[in-house]
């Protein structure tokens, strides 16, 4: 499993020593070939985001000096970058590649955008043919997992942000935001992209009323709403679903006594107001009201921080399910390196077995049926069981550490005189098919079968 | 032997039973979905439940929804079917708190006191007409009691907004406004057939009984429950009445309508078949 990785990333870099690293995409591919070009790498992937710059290898004989890439192509000296960087190998670089792509790793864990960033990345280095057999395998490997993790932990559910958190709230009121309508008291910004994301969600229209009744015209325009003189607002307030409301205003705007008269003009349909003013537009009372839901800064930002809280809890839970992943990985990739050898011993066998009975043939003369067949069964069960312990040893040895493993393989491949692997391409093409064939092998338990049988 | 049908209801039972036991245990989490159990299960249940209705009907005849104990069962089954449907349109099984442990109750209290049917001893039960007021309230009895849970649900969750706090099972009910609709379409469903219901049973008792029926505590208290029934159409339709008030109403509709079931005992002239 000779993966590496290198980069910096949030944690590890500030955002001017970030930039320095950043690769833009047109520059990608020929960041790639260098990579490839480096000593002993045969597959690599770059990934170059804001939060992080991370350049993902493969080599052929275990070990890749990934420090030295940097090196060269940012042009750094020694000592100048390192402090910055992290580096992982082997199970390590895999875990990070999962953790990556589930979005464990980032500045906001749970976040979506880094699974297309990577995926990106990806088809990036697939393109220019930097991706194609082992590396091709983790990182499709890791986007199933990323899947995973998404559905099976609640890590990405809960919004995190004072926006997001309105719109979940209205959602929680209202349903769909399907035709509701929001009204803006005042025209800031914190206004705009709340009522940003409440239209982003369904809600069909904004209505805005401000002091400054030009200001009040501006942000409506932007938003195909309506402008309203701020002395109506009273009159007006009752046709929307939800108010947020953010003036500069040292007193409170609604009071419990308007809240009355809004319910009575709306036939007790619910309200959601929302106050981000400080100091507040909207007396507390009003949330006492059957029917009217008051939310402020406070109150928001205490949701924001009880879903961070329920991510990290996730996030502990999605970590065992990555750690879990990594170990079977870990198999699948041993499995795919003596799967070959396996089935090139069969066909080897096989072939012997073909040329031997065809020669008897030639002295023997015809055969019955009968004759024919006991022949058949005779020389199978021989090479069946003389191939069982080899067969059956390649197979633990592949359940079992890699290096072991590797010695196993090599040693059957000398006794036998097989053939080195085939090209890796063809390999990853055939990968599936082999996998089959050495799985209904082990369920038989007999060692040699033909493969196209 | 007791028949087979039996079986299959005592079977719908245990199924119910650990339907409920499972949400009852899920109430504090946040995570784990409550269906990924519990709808199966109960599911399972209902398919028992139904083949065993089927069964009797097939047995008995229609006349068995007139015991008691049968009528209980069908009144099961309508609910559980409703709270499936709500399942399969709203993805939530949260009503499932308090659906399903009645719905346990009704069909234990089925599956342990039933005894075969007989029909024979009454003649007058035969009626075409005794089938129809039955069944059409048992509809009306299964609206009102979706309205009831719905309304308890619409409050719990109103007043947890605005508490600012999402306890446990709270965070995974529908919005609000889902809710409200949710008990509101089964009022709107379930008061015909309450009304057709009482009225065909008021028909056919005055001309057997005369005026002397109307006195039965049954009937006044089917009166009643009927009167509050359209009340809470009447307030939600004029005013949009819901959350606290609404549920009020509601459920002192839901305690007339229990009086009312309950009240087959008391009454001297409204009986199930069985004593």
């Amino acid at each position: 499993m000779n993966f590496f990785v290198i980069g910096v990333n949030h944690r590890t870099a500030p955002v001017e020593v970030r930039e320095r690293f950043a690769i833009p995409e047109s520059r990608l591919p020929e960041a790639l070939e260098k990579l490839l070009s480096l000593e002993g790498v045969e597959e690599g992937m770059i990934v170059s985001t804001c939060n992080r710059v991370e350049v993902f290898a493969r080599s052929r004989n275990g070990n890749c000096d990934l420090k030295e890439f940097v090196r060269n192509y940012y042009g750094f000296k020694p000592g100048e970058f390192e402090q910055y960087c992290f580096e992982h190998d082997h199970l390590e670089a895999v875990k990070h590649v999962f953790r990556v792509a589930s979005s464990l790793d980032s500045m906001v864990v749970g976040e979506s955008q880094i699974l297309g960033q990577v995926k990106e990345a990806y088809a990036t280095a697939r393109a220019v043919g930097a991706v194609q057999s082992q590396l091709d395998m983790l990182l499709s490997r890791a986007f199933a997992v990323a899947k995973k993790v998404r559905t099976d932990t609640a890590i990405a559910t809960s919004s995190v942000s004072i926006a997001s958190v309105a719109v979940e709230l209205a959602e929680k009121i209202f349903g769909s935001l399907q035709g509701k309508s929001v009204y803006l008291v005042g025209a800031g910004k914190m206004c705009e992209l709340a009522a940003r994301h409440l239209l982003a969600h369904g809600a069909a229209k904004i209505y805005v009323a401000n002091r400054t009744y030009e200001r009040a015209l501006g942000l409506a325009s932007k938003f195909h709403g309506e402008a309203i003189p701020f002395d109506n607002l009273y009159e007006t307030v009752a046709k929307a679903d939800i108010v947020i409301s953010s003036t500069g205003a040292p007193h409170t705007i609604f009071r419990k006594e308007h809240g009355e008269k809004f319910l009575a003009q709306r036939r007790n349909r619910p309200m959601f107001f929302i106050d981000i003013a400080v100091p507040r537009d909207i007396d507390p009372g009003l949330n006492d009201l059957d029917g009217i839901f008051v939310y402020d800064i406070d109150d928001l930002q205490q949701v924001v921080k009880a879903h961070i809280g329920d991510r990290k809890r996730e996030a502990e839970r999605a970590e065992s399910l990555v750690e879990e992943e990594v170990s079977r990985f870990q198999q699948r990739l041993q499995t795919a390196e003596v799967v070959p050898t396996l089935v090139s011993l069969q066909e080897h066998l096989e072939t012997l077995r073909q040329a031997e009975i065809d020669r008897m043939r030639g002295r023997l003369g015809q055969l019955t049926p009968e004759q024919e067949s006991a022949v058949e069964a005779l020389t199978r069960s021989i090479i069946n069981k003389i191939m069982h312990t080899p067969i059956t040893t390649l197979k633990s040895a592949a359940r079992e550490q890699q290096e072991s493993a590797t010695t196993v393989v090599e040693v059957v491949r000398k006794l036998f005189n097989l053939h080195a692997p085939k090209a890796p391409e063809a390999q990853r093409d055939t990968r599936e098919q082999q996998q089959e064939v050495a799985v209904s092998a082990g369920q038989q338990n007999t060692g040699v079968t033909n493969p196209k049988a | 032997m007791q028949p087979i049908y039996l079986l299959w209801l005592r079977v719908a039972a245990v199924l119910y039973g650990l339907g409920f036991i499972y949400v009852l245990s899920q109430l504090r989490s946040k995570n784990a979905p409550l269906s990924r159990f519990a709808v199966p299960t109960v599911g399972l249940g209902l398919v028992f439940h139904f083949v065993s209705i089927v069964e009797t009907t097939y047995f008995n005849g229609y006349q068995h929804l007139l015991d008691i104990r049968h009528a209980e069962s069908a009144l099961a089954l309508l609910i559980m079917i409703i709270f499936m449907g709500v399942f399969v349109r709203y993805r939530t099984t949260s009503p499932g708190v308090f659906v399903l442990p009645l719905v346990f109750f009704l069909t234990v209290a089925s599956a342990v006191f039933q005894r075969p049917a007989d029909m024979s001893s009454s003649p007058m039960l035969r009626s075409g007409w005794i089938f129809f007021h039955v069944s059409t309230l048992l509809i009306g009895y299964a609206a009102l009691f979706l309205s009831f849970v719905s309304s308890i649900l619409y409050i719990f969750q109103a007043r947890s907004l605005k508490a600012k706090v999402q306890p446990g099972w709270l965070s995974k009910l529908p919005a609000l406004q889902v809710t409200d609709e949710l008990g509101y379409k089964a009022l709107l469903i379930g008061f015909p057939f309450m009304t057709v219901g009482l009225i065909a049973g008021m028909i056919f008792a005055s001309e057997k009984f005369g005026a002397s029926y109307f006195g039965d505590p049954k009937v006044v208290l089917s009166l009643l429950m009927w009167g509050v029934y359209m009340l809470l159409i009447y307030t939600r339709w004029s005013a949009g009445w819901r959350g606290r008030k609404a549920a009020y109403l509601a459920t002192f509709a839901f305690a007339a309508a229990v009086c009312a079931w309950a009240a087959n005992y008391l009454s001297r002239v409204h009986r199930f078949v069985a004593p």
